[in-house]
């Protein structure tokens, strides 16, 4: 099957219920994206399908054929910074960093749909992410710096 | 003159280990040749254990493993202090397993703690080092050590570079040493011209190291104390940080196991034939306790684990919680008398003569779950075998792989990798005990194994049970008596059982962070019962203050309000030591302290030292319409010196949030011997919408330098149950509080 991520044509030959996560991690070698729960609790291996914020164990890589696949690869780079990760360094958001991918590819999803979000926005989209270290207050900090980034262009 | 003071002290104490093991506390030698593991390559040159200089960059050795709480960051920045290197130019490299890396300071503490002080003085001077010193004074990353140890060694070790740097140019220049500065990884000589370290690194080969470099004054540092940007956080910025889960080696394959779901049980039976018949399944392989699934992709490999079916043994504990409490509520006798390290004034007369308050709390088992689960890679050859893995215990896996292989220990690679969170968890080594055994079984091919997180929060060997029985007595508004029972099985021993060691002598964990508490009650005693080894435990984050953190300032709580006094105040007259009541005026301070409240808000206060550091939290909740809400955490503590005030912060908050979310909102019961909780579902900790406001205050008043990691957390539970007694007037004794209260 064919599957269009970052921009880029792959195809790859796995059954159709692997999940997506696994298609990335172990057939395209693109381990940026993590896996934490295998049950949509956790939220490490948030991509964006077509834009929207999407746990990536729980997609077929059949339903993902035909969408845009984003991961934090396709966020941006050491060289090239996105606006979330920029945030995030300023921030200094990371202890062990495991959960950070899934975490700024939901901020950068949330942040698309709702440029200023307040508290109970950042709560409700960011709750489904877990930090096992607690950066917490550091993650919502920098959702705020990237808004204001943004804002600035 | 006081940090002088506590090496003397640690030297001692640590004196014969420092030899046996070849390594020199204090003033630190430097370079030995048949110390040094490194090995230098052809065109550059290894100056110190922990400095090696090539022609193509700067590696700095950073033995303590790195699980998120910065260490390898906080390591480099100590060796560049001296050395004079950006923090940019560098690469941190973990190092092999090495008795160079030794971990004195944790020996000192197993020595201080562990074990009879007369014994181990005895054996010292005999030249026979214990069985514990040897576990414990071994390479291990653990106990907050990391900054305590290694703050003198890495600036002497940068040091002893700098100044052999210095010495060759001094001679090939013709230039006096006092005439040359350095700068930036750069001789600078005195007209201007710069001379990179790296284009040194041939001729430095051949130097001899400059030993006894004095260390600079605390005036002259730029890094120490300083808010830098953590090495690892550009990476950990973008995705692009590799973790053991993410290592690949050629020829791979993946795998990961079937484990009896009651841990330690053996395996009576299988039968693999779907699983074998699925694609990409490429063996089932029997191994302690289980199976090894071999397939070319972990999510394949996943599948068929679950396709096999097997006959399970029991385990070796009580299969049921409710047996496991009662265990721990048969343990308070004299029989099980462990330690009575604190029998201040006369506690029994004074129960005997006011009117006695009793009360009972209980802290549950609790697994680690950092969110990458454990992996490693092995692949065993005939005659040596190499290990890639994320580990606080380098030495052990050595050994351990040595043991099932037969292969000699030194031909046992081990290759140190970053770690997605530990907190105690990667001080186990069974996950690469596993892939060894099922490396054996494909000699050549490399293994890497992957756990899904099922098996591993089933096999996380949890943090202790632990149950606590308070009597104390007040008079004339003040507290007048505490008598504390604490009852557990033994972390160490369950812990270095798996070791093949023994822990002798009591179990200071059993009463850590209550027996050692810096307040003056007139009739106090802290005892400690061993109950008999229940489920398999281990060392999770704070250890046994984990526990009596809560249970001595519930305690304390409990007789403050008997007594009418305020627990803020109270804590502050009874404080003993001076450093800890800075601690308590700092946050009385920060939080604006005026008392517990009421009506629906309610603060709480709490102090531990735990590790050397008093850490104090006022916690503010206030009740709405979803629940009781943490609005607010405010939290000191005293470390001496803080290396990194960002990186601080940070450990700090997160200390407190790895407190709180297990008290509110985890545990880990057994039923059928089974743990119930086996995913984030049934075991979550803490999310952002729980999380509060932490103001963070560190102190550096005392000359200990000491570390962060692990004081932040036994406060904030304590804290709480302070502040949702004063919000709701109840008053909670048992973890987690979600069984009791709802929280917003």
């Amino acid at each position: 099957m064919h599957l269009r991520i970052n921009g880029t044509q792959h195809e790859v030959d796995v059954e159709d219920d692997m999940p997506l996560l696994w298609v990335l991690r172990d057939e395209l070698g693109l381990t940026g994206t993590k896996y934490g729960c295998g049950i949509a609790q956790c939220g490490a291996c948030t991509v964006h399908l077509d834009g929207v914020a999407t746990r990536s164990c729980q997609v077929w890589a059949a339903d993902a054929v035909g969408t845009e696949i984003t991961t934090i690869e396709g966020l941006g780079a050491p060289g090239a910074l996105t606006a979330v990760q920029a945030a995030w360094l300023t921030e200094q958001v990371a202890q062990c960093g495991y959960c950070q991918s899934g975490q700024m590819m939901q901020a950068a999803a949330l942040l698309a749909e709702n440029p200023q979000p307040g508290d109970p926005e950042i709560d409700e989209a960011m709750s489904g992410n877990l930090c096992r270290c607690g950066t917490y207050p550091r993650i919502r900090a920098a959702v705020q710096r990237a808004a204001r980034l943004m804002q600035e262009g | 003159m006081g940090r002088l003071k506590t090496i003397a002290r640690r030297s001692f104490l640590v004196g014969s280990v420092a030899v046996v093991g070849g390594v020199a506390f204090g003033i630190y030698t430097v370079r030995k040749p048949h110390e040094n593991p490194l090995t230098a390559g052809a065109g550059e040159a290894v100056l110190t254990p922990y400095v090696r200089i090539a022609q193509d960059g700067i590696t700095l050795i950073t033995p303590r493993a790195d699980s998120g709480q910065g260490a390898y960051h906080v390591q480099a920045a100590l060796i560049a202090e001296e050395l004079d290197v950006d923090l940019d130019q560098i690469t941190p490299d973990p190092g092999p397993p090495s008795p160079a890396y030794w971990n004195t300071a944790l020996a000192a503490e197993a020595a201080e703690f562990m074990v009879p002080a007369a014994g181990v003085m005895h054996d010292m001077a005999e030249g026979a080092v214990t069985s514990v010193m040897k576990v414990m004074g071994l390479q291990i990353t653990g106990g907050s050590t990391t900054v305590p140890d290694q703050f003198d060694k890495l600036r002497h070790a940068g040091a002893s570079a700098r100044e052999t740097i210095k010495a060759l140019v001094s001679k090939r220049e013709g230039v006096a040493i006092g005439d040359l500065t350095t700068r930036a990884g750069k001789v600078i000589l005195p007209d201007g011209q710069e001379i990179p370290y790296t284009d040194l690194a041939a001729d430095l080969a051949d130097v001899e190291v400059v030993q006894d470099v004095p260390l600079r004054e605390p005036s002259q540092w730029r890094y120490i104390g300083q808010p830098m940007q953590r090495i690892d956080m550009l990476a950990k910025s973008t995705g692009t940080q590799d973790y053991g889960i993410d290592a690949a080696v050629d020829g791979m394959v993946q795998a990961t196991v079937l484990m009896n779901p009651a841990q330690g049980g053996g395996m009576a039976d299988y039968d693999a034939t779907e699983a074998l018949s699925m694609r990409g399944v490429q063996a089932v392989v029997p191994i302690t306790g289980g199976l090894g699934i071999v397939a070319d992709n972990t999510w394949r490999a996943f599948r068929a684990a679950q396709a096999i079916t097997v006959t399970w043994e029991a385990p070796s504990f009580p299969p049921e919680q409710a047996d496991h409490w009662a265990t721990l509520e048969a343990a308070f006798t004299p029989d099980a008398q462990d330690s009575r390290k604190r029998d201040d004034g006369d506690v029994d007369t004074a129960l005997a003569e006011g009117d006695v308050l009793t009360a009972e709390y209980r802290a549950p088992y609790l697994a680690h779950a950092p969110l990458e689960p454990v992996n490693a890679i092995v692949r065993v050859d005939d005659d040596r075998a190499e290990v890639w893995t994320g580990t606080q215990i380098p030495r052990f896996i050595q050994a351990n792989v040595s043991r099932i292989t037969g292969i000699p220990a030194d031909n046992v690679t081990v290759h140190a990798l970053m770690m997605g969170g530990s907190f105690g968890h990667r001080l186990e080594d069974e996950v690469v005990k596993q892939a060894t055994e099922i490396a054996m079984q494909m000699k050549g091919t490399p293994v890497k194994l992957a756990l899904s997180r099922e098996e591993d929060m089933l096999h996380d060997f949890p943090r202790q049970i632990a149950m606590a029985r308070l009597r104390g007595t007040v008079a004339n508004g003040q507290v007048a008596a505490l008598d504390l029972g604490i009852a557990m099985p033994s972390v160490m021993a369950s812990q270095l059982s798996r070791q093949n060691q023994s822990a002798p002598g009591p179990d200071s964990q059993i009463v850590a962070g209550a027996w050692d508490q810096p307040f003056a009650i007139p009739h106090q005693r802290v005892t400690g019962y061993r109950a008999p080894e229940l489920a398999p435990i281990s060392s999770w984050r704070s250890v046994g203050a984990s526990t009596n953190g809560f249970f001595y300032n519930a305690a304390l709580d409990e007789l403050i309000d008997a007594a009418g006094a305020d627990p803020l105040e109270e804590r502050l007259r009874l404080c003993s030591d001076p450093l800890a009541r800075r601690v308590l005026e700092a946050v009385a301070e920060m939080s604006g302290w005026s008392g517990i409240g009421g009506n629906g808000t309610g603060r709480g206060v709490a102090l531990t030292k735990s590790f050397g550091v008093p850490c104090a939290q006022v916690i503010e909740v206030t009740g709405i319409d979803t629940g009781l809400r943490i609005d607010d955490v405010w939290v000191a503590a005293e470390v001496g010196r803080i290396v990194d005030p960002v990186n601080f912060e940070n450990l700090v908050q997160g200390g407190v949030i790895y407190g709180l979310g297990h008290a509110m909102n985890s545990q880990i019961t057994y039923a059928g011997g089974v743990a119930e909780q086996s995913n984030f579902d049934s075991n979550p900790g803490l999310r952002l919408s729980q999380s509060p406001r932490i103001m963070v205050r560190g102190l550096e008043n005392g000359d200990r330098v000491l570390g962060i990691g692990e004081p932040p957390l036994p406060p904030a539970a304590p804290a709480l149950a302070g502040a949702i007694w004063a919000a709701t007037g109840m008053r909670l004794r048992e973890m987690p509080f979600s069984k009791f209260l709802t929280f917003a």
